[in-house]
């Protein structure tokens, strides 16, 4: 294994720059590297200026993502030496306005998210002296692998409908949704339903699938999306013949 | 964060000058290998229309009588209709392998609590097609 | 529901004619389009062909399949045309084109099947 890599990195300074370009570094190639501390070792030793996010470096809070070498990926969980002997292009997440460096702006997909609901709805509450809310092993696998997301947003990078729509609303917000829909304390379904039958909600979705190839937490946004296509189909058709019956 | 604006602005970036924003090219499925796989799953649609098509003249042919019949076959015969219908068929079987391995992940079946690998959910529907496959080709060739 | 899109509908023949034209389409393309024309497998005779093309039940299958599958081509090359060159501007033109010849030829199958003689 060579000793050292190659790195070029976006570099945008919005006083500056029209448009991004690029700045090698040559960092040193250690086994255990993680592309993340090449680019603190970056910073740190040779040029600090380079911008960008990262918290946990352990693959949980979904801050790192960046596009190396044009995929979608946390730089804390993937190993540097991958790139080996590079060199290995490090830019800013894909479809999101680049604020600085290797930032993006990911105010769009706060909004969406928070659009869907992501919270247990309920039509009544149940009083304190009722106990909490009981939920058997089987009712938590329905929905446990949507609970994954750690919204890192490199499905959103991934996915090429919304970088061609920007009002589409997302894997992460919908496989979201769907957490919920699918968890049995809660009843908001049909809320969340108004906000994601429309043509920007589900129906934008093409079934690409690389949200789930992207997604490093297997949430398999694709599939939930699919699944709920199947729902949200099978509620217009029954409210379609049977208008009384479901409200 | 300021408040989204008017409806033809998308609701999420106010905008603000300095922050870049990359324009996704029309080609843009022509930048990565699955991007592009993609695209060719997705056309594969036109495939299934010629076969319609192809069906519905011979539907027709038979109105029409035994010398219609013969001359369509002749019709199809031709190296540009065979050049055409061999790629609507390879554009079609690319279709049935793509769709049953997306169902399987489209579906979340249960049996007795437990997930339904999708492995084996696809396995069946090749099963069934060959099965149904068959079934038509006894109708047809007997 | 207060706007009720008829994308539903739309994605449901989309898949049930995804299912039919993957089970059924690849076999009947290969035997009429190609096996048949170039010799490759003995054609059946016109008289033992249409005998079973009149049978009721095959009319209704040959109907199935000729008019679902072609509402799953609409539904996808509409959105192939959308996202591949990005001409949403044309959204209303594509629509029509798309649904509007399924339609055409769901009505076309109809006809062709139910006069057949």
């Amino acid at each position: 294994m060579p000793d050292t890599i190659q790195l070029d990195i976006a570099r945008y300074s919005p006083e500056r720059d029209e448009s991004p370009s690029f700045q090698s570094y040559t960092v040193p190639l250690r086994k255990d590297w993680v592309v993340l501390d090449a680019l603190n070792y970056i910073k740190d030793k040779i040029d600090g200026s380079v911008t960008f996010r990262w918290s946990c470096r352990m693959g949980v809070c979904g801050s790192c993502g960046m596009m190396v070498n044009g995929e979608p990926k946390l730089t804390c969980a993937t190993f540097l030496s991958s790139y080996s002997p590079g060199p290995a292009r490090v830019e800013p997440l894909r479809y999101f306005p680049v604020v600085r460096d290797l930032v993006v702006e990911m105010s769009d997909f706060m909004s969406k998210f928070r659009k869907v609901k992501p919270w247990l709805v309920r039509k009544e509450e149940k009083p304190i002296s009722q106990g909490e809310y009981l939920q058997t092993p089987q009712q938590l696998e329905n929905y446990k692998q949507f609970s994954m997301c750690i919204n890192c947003t490199l499905c959103y990078a991934a996915c090429p409908v919304y970088g061609l729509d920007p009002f589409f609303v997302g894997p992460a917000a919908i496989a979201m949704a769907q957490r919920y829909n699918l968890d049995s304390r809660d009843q908001g379904s049909e809320e969340r339903m108004e906000i994601l039958a429309q043509h920007e909600g589900i129906w934008g979705c093409t079934f690409v699938g690389e949200c789930t190839k992207a997604c490093p937490k297997n949430v398999d946004p694709a599939g939930s999306i699919q699944q709920y296509k199947l729902t949200a189909a099978m509620h217009w058709f029954k409210s379609l013949l049977m208008p009384k019956a479901s409200r | 964060m300021s408040a989204p604006t008017t409806r033809s602005v998308p609701p999420h970036t106010p905008y603000h000058p300095r922050w870049y924003r990359s324009h996704v090219s029309t080609y843009w499925w022509m930048q990565q290998w699955s991007y592009f796989r993609f695209v060719l799953r997705e056309l594969t649609s036109l495939g299934v229309a010629y076969s319609c098509v192809i069906l519905l003249y011979f539907i027709r042919a038979l109105s029409l009588g035994p010398q219609a019949y013969e001359a369509l076959q002749r019709r199809l015969a031709s190296p540009v209709l065979v050049l055409v219908s061999f790629i609507s068929l390879v554009l079609v079987l690319f279709h049935t392998i793509t769709w049953f391995s997306l169902s399987a992940r489209a579906m979340a079946v249960r049996v007795g609590g437990k997930r339904v690998p999708g492995l084996l959910i696809t396995a069946s529907n090749y099963v069934a097609w060959l099965v149904i496959s068959g079934v038509l080709a006894w109708f047809l060739l007997r | 529901m207060p706007k009720r899109p008829i994308e539903p509908l739309f994605w449901t023949l989309f898949s049930a004619g995804g299912v039919i034209a993957a089970f059924f389409i690849p076999l009947l393309l290969f035997f009429f389009a190609l096996a048949f024309p170039l010799g490759w497998l003995t054609p059946p005779s016109y008289e033992a062909l249409h005998h079973l093309v009149s049978l009721r039940l095959a009319r209704l299958f040959l109907f199935v399949v000729c008019s679902v599958p072609l509402f799953h081509w609409a539904h996808r090359f509409r959105y192939t045309l959308y996202d591949g060159l990005q001409i949403k501007h044309l959204n209303e033109f594509i629509n029509v084109f798309c649904y509007g010849g399924a339609i055409a030829g769901t009505v076309v199958s109809a006809y062709l099947l139910w006069n057949l003689h």
